[in-house]
């Protein structure tokens, strides 16, 4: 019955707005239509709305006089930064290394279960070094600094920080051939750059908007921080320093990896913007919200909810396959080695070039479906190939690293490779669908990836040559 | 029996995602993402003996399509048709606010405006005559906070005498110049015999002399799916976006 | 200056104007409009990024800023407010 009616429905409709157009060609319609609208609310407010002092209310912008001051407003944003990020690895550092040793009791509880019902080793190996120990780390070394960053980020974010952070970076990014919201989605990429992708529909110009998903990639996400952090913290840092002042240094590494960040974002959009995606600067109109005291006990208990769910379900979801799949190429022998060595060999000679080994490179490449498992998957290769050390806390896994050859060099271009690399396999599944393009998914992970070798190489071989390492 | 469903419409930064998270508490859902303003979320309430379904629509200025964003709201409230819009202003700008309350109502009777911060507007020596704004409306028009939960219950019973259909509206309309409503005028009954009396004809002749081709391609594609009930799709709709 | 007709772009910081004009067109223009600046609404300016764009105005009770090159395009006449 319906079908006949829609087929002449759609014809209709083909030719309804041509007529409407030759209507409206009369005169200013559109003008017309929202002034008439806007003329009607403005009747009502007259009518049923009274001011008493309209200064009072222009009082609520006086925060900005300062945040967005030429003097004070880049040092007050890069020390808020700084802030969330020292609240965030002062938080963090004592629960992940009691999470790490709880799992590690429990998986004593296991190895003794698996044993007492004479279980075969490679039981054992799949479903407690492989599975549950894959799973244990990512819950253990994610969960905590998530937990504490993304309340604290959205505690600044419900405050009406971000929408003045846009409003003080725009011209850098009008320069870079940008859009000022590119900050805002920036912001959301910080907790994760497939939602940021969604986020870029804010951008209404196509070419601004490919150009923010294009460089989102460039903010650390979820799945990155607490890589970062850990290296930062175990490596970066010089071994006299400690306690406060020890997680104030991580803090300010955080921030330059952050800075690099920003600054390949606006190299990479000014480029594309000079180059494929060229073209002139479209609108920006950009509201900035009055400040509001963020009701701070709601806004910590849903986003940390929200968070902790994520963890888990990527931690089962991913990080338990890849636990499985890395401890089978750890442990699968062909000609007296291991296929894990043997892909970590062949990847050897090139990961040399760029201050990194084979084993981060299998890391890399087989964490594609999520950034969090890489550290795991790196740990768990490294443990496979012989030294077996018991990670007990966090200084465990710095004593794996040190046994492997890691120098300072090793961990920042493991820190520099993990900012610049390709997105997630979400992420570019996400790009595709929003740019319905192969081309732009495929160059989205195939220009970061370019970027993140050229700059480690640089940086390698540079260090090298002044004899730094 | 099937929940009500509610979508939450109104500017960005008016306080709507702070009575979507008291509504809904925890018993929501954003599929996973850290994002609050852009991606849609949905969670459930309850309110007397009723369930309502609730969906967070983007943050917007207008329905005009401008942006993903708008284009999404829009499509939503259109194609999805919603048991209540609740739209939901901010009490300190409400001149601004009230434009998409009247674009939602241009759309549908079945709404129930929220003005928000109202406490807020107190401290700022605002006074707002919320009766004589629902008489103008002809919707139930309830000041709220939602941040130190003033009047929520009042807006839930507004809620449902919408939904349950107890209140009829009398919506407002606006009059445009005289050209304007001679278009609409020609228009409408060409747009009932394309489209069907399904969906606000009025508003849809609005929009096409204003030029609106995106409504054109939504209303195509919904109206290719012959089956409507099929609500989960929708949201995804202002995706095409790169055009 | 009070009376003189110039675009907001011009104005300097703390000055007031009633919208006398917008030479904008497409979906630019609908969007200032939705945003309140409509013809015979007032602005005031409040003050500029610390790079020296986009400038924020306040009107209808919120807080926009637009990019000199929007800012341009709307022209408004001076009715008080600022030193110049």
């Amino acid at each position: 019955m319906e079908s006949p009616h829609v087929i002449k429905g759609t014809d209709a409709m083909d030719s309804l707005l041509p007529f409407a157009k030759k209507l409206a060609d009369k005169g200013a319609i559109r003008d017309e239509i929202v002034s008439g609208i806007y003329g009607v609310s403005a009747g009502i407010c007259r009518d049923s709305v009274t001011y008493k002092d309209q200064q009072k209310l222009a009082s609520t912008y006086k925060l900005d006089q300062i945040v967005t001051s030429k003097i004070w407003g880049f040092p007050i944003m890069l020390a808020a930064l700084g802030l969330v990020f020292w609240i965030t690895i002062a938080g963090a550092n004592y629960p992940s290394g009691w999470l790490a040793s709880f799992f590690g009791w429990i998986e004593g509880y296991l190895t003794a279960g698996f044993e007492a019902l004479n279980a075969p080793a490679w039981l054992h190996g799949v479903l407690v070094l492989g599975l549950y120990r894959g799973t244990s780390w990512v819950i253990s070394v994610m969960l905590p600094p998530m937990m504490i960053f993304f309340p604290v980020f959205a505690l600044l974010e419900n405050f009406g920080y971000l929408p003045r952070v846009a409003f003080n970076m725009d011209r850098l990014f009008k320069k870079s051939g940008g859009h000022g919201k590119q900050a805002l989605t920036m912001s959301m990429g910080f907790g994760c750059n497939a939602a940021a992708i969604l986020s870029t529909r804010i951008i209404e110009s196509p070419r601004e908007r490919m150009l923010a998903i294009l460089t989102n990639n460039f903010v650390p996400c979820n799945g990155r921080w607490p890589t970062l952090i850990l290296l930062s913290s175990l490596f970066m840092v010089g071994g006299a320093a400690a306690g406060a002042l020890h997680t104030l240094s991580t803090a300010l590494v955080l921030m330059g990896i952050v800075l690099v960040g920003i600054i390949v974002t606006l190299s990479v959009s000014w480029v594309m913007s000079k180059t494929a995606l060229r073209g002139v600067p479209t609108h920006y109109t950009l509201e900035l919200p009055p400040y509001r005291r963020p009701q701070i006990w709601k806004t910590i208990l849903i986003s940390s909810k929200e968070k902790s769910l994520n963890v888990l379900t990527r931690a089962i979801v991913v990080a338990a396959p890849a636990g499985i799949v890395t401890w089978i190429l750890g442990n699968l022998m062909v000609g007296g080695d291991s296929v894990l060595n043997h892909m970590a060999a062949f990847f050897d000679p090139f990961a040399n070039l760029l201050g990194l080994d084979g084993f981060i490179i299998m890391a890399f490449i087989l964490g594609l479906p999520a950034n969090e498992i890489v550290l795991p998957i790196l740990l768990m290769g490294y443990m496979s190939s012989g030294a077996m050390v018991d990670i007990d806390g966090l200084s465990g896994i710095k004593d794996i690293f040190l046994s492997h050859g890691w120098t300072w060099l090793t961990a920042l271009n493991m820190m520099l490779f993990s900012l610049l690399h390709y997105p997630c396999g979400t992420t570019l599944i996400n790009i595709y669908k929003e740019t319905r393009s192969m081309k732009w998914a495929v160059l989205s992970a195939v220009i970061p990836l370019g970027i993140a070798i050229a700059v480690t190489f640089a940086v390698a071989q540079a260090a090298r040559l002044f004899g730094w390492v | 029996m099937n929940p009500f469903t509610i979508a939450f419409a109104g500017n960005p930064n008016t306080g709507k995602s702070t009575l979507f998270n008291l509504l809904t508490g925890l018993r929501q859902h954003t599929g996973n993402w850290a994002g609050k303003t852009v991606i849609t979320a949905e969670g459930e309430f309850t309110h007397k003996n009723h369930t309502y379904r609730a969906v967070d629509l983007p943050g917007t200025y207008s329905l005009y399509s401008n942006s993903a964003d708008e284009e999404a709201a829009r499509d939503y409230i259109i194609f999805e048709e919603p048991d209540v819009t609740l739209v939901v202003l901010d009490a300190t700008s409400l001149e601004r606010n009230l434009n998409l309350a009247l674009q939602v109502l241009e759309i549908t009777g079945r709404a129930v405006i929220c003005i928000n911060l109202i406490d807020e507007a107190r401290r700022l020596g605002i006074g707002i005559n919320v009766k004589a704004i629902s008489k103008r409306l002809g919707v139930p028009v309830v000041a709220i906070s939602a941040r130190s939960k003033i009047g929520i219950d009042a807006l839930l019973d507004q809620i449902e005498r919408v939904a349950t259909g107890a209140f009829t509206a009398q919506p407002l309309r606006i009059s445009y110049s005289d050209e304007i409503e001679q278009g609409i005028a020609e228009l409408i009954p060409m747009v009932e015999q394309a489209i069907g009396t399904r969906y606000p004809a009025r508003w849809i002749a609005l929009r096409l002399l204003d030029g609106d081709d995106s409504l054109i391609t939504s209303l195509k594609a919904h109206m290719g799916r012959t089956n409507f009930s099929a609500a989960k799709e929708v949201v995804g709709h202002g995706v095409t976006a790169c055009h | 200056m009070a009376g003189a007709l110039i675009p907001l772009s011009k104005a300097v910081n703390g000055s007031k104007l009633v919208i006398s004009g917008i030479e904008v067109q497409g979906v630019l223009r609908r969007r200032l409009l939705d945003l309140g600046f409509v013809v015979g609404n007032t602005v005031e300016v409040l003050r500029r990024s610390p790079l020296g764009d986009p400038t924020a105005f306040r009107l209808s009770n919120t807080t926009i800023a637009l990019r000199r090159e929007e800012s341009e395009l709307i022209y408004g006449t001076l009715i008080g407010g600022g030193n110049e």
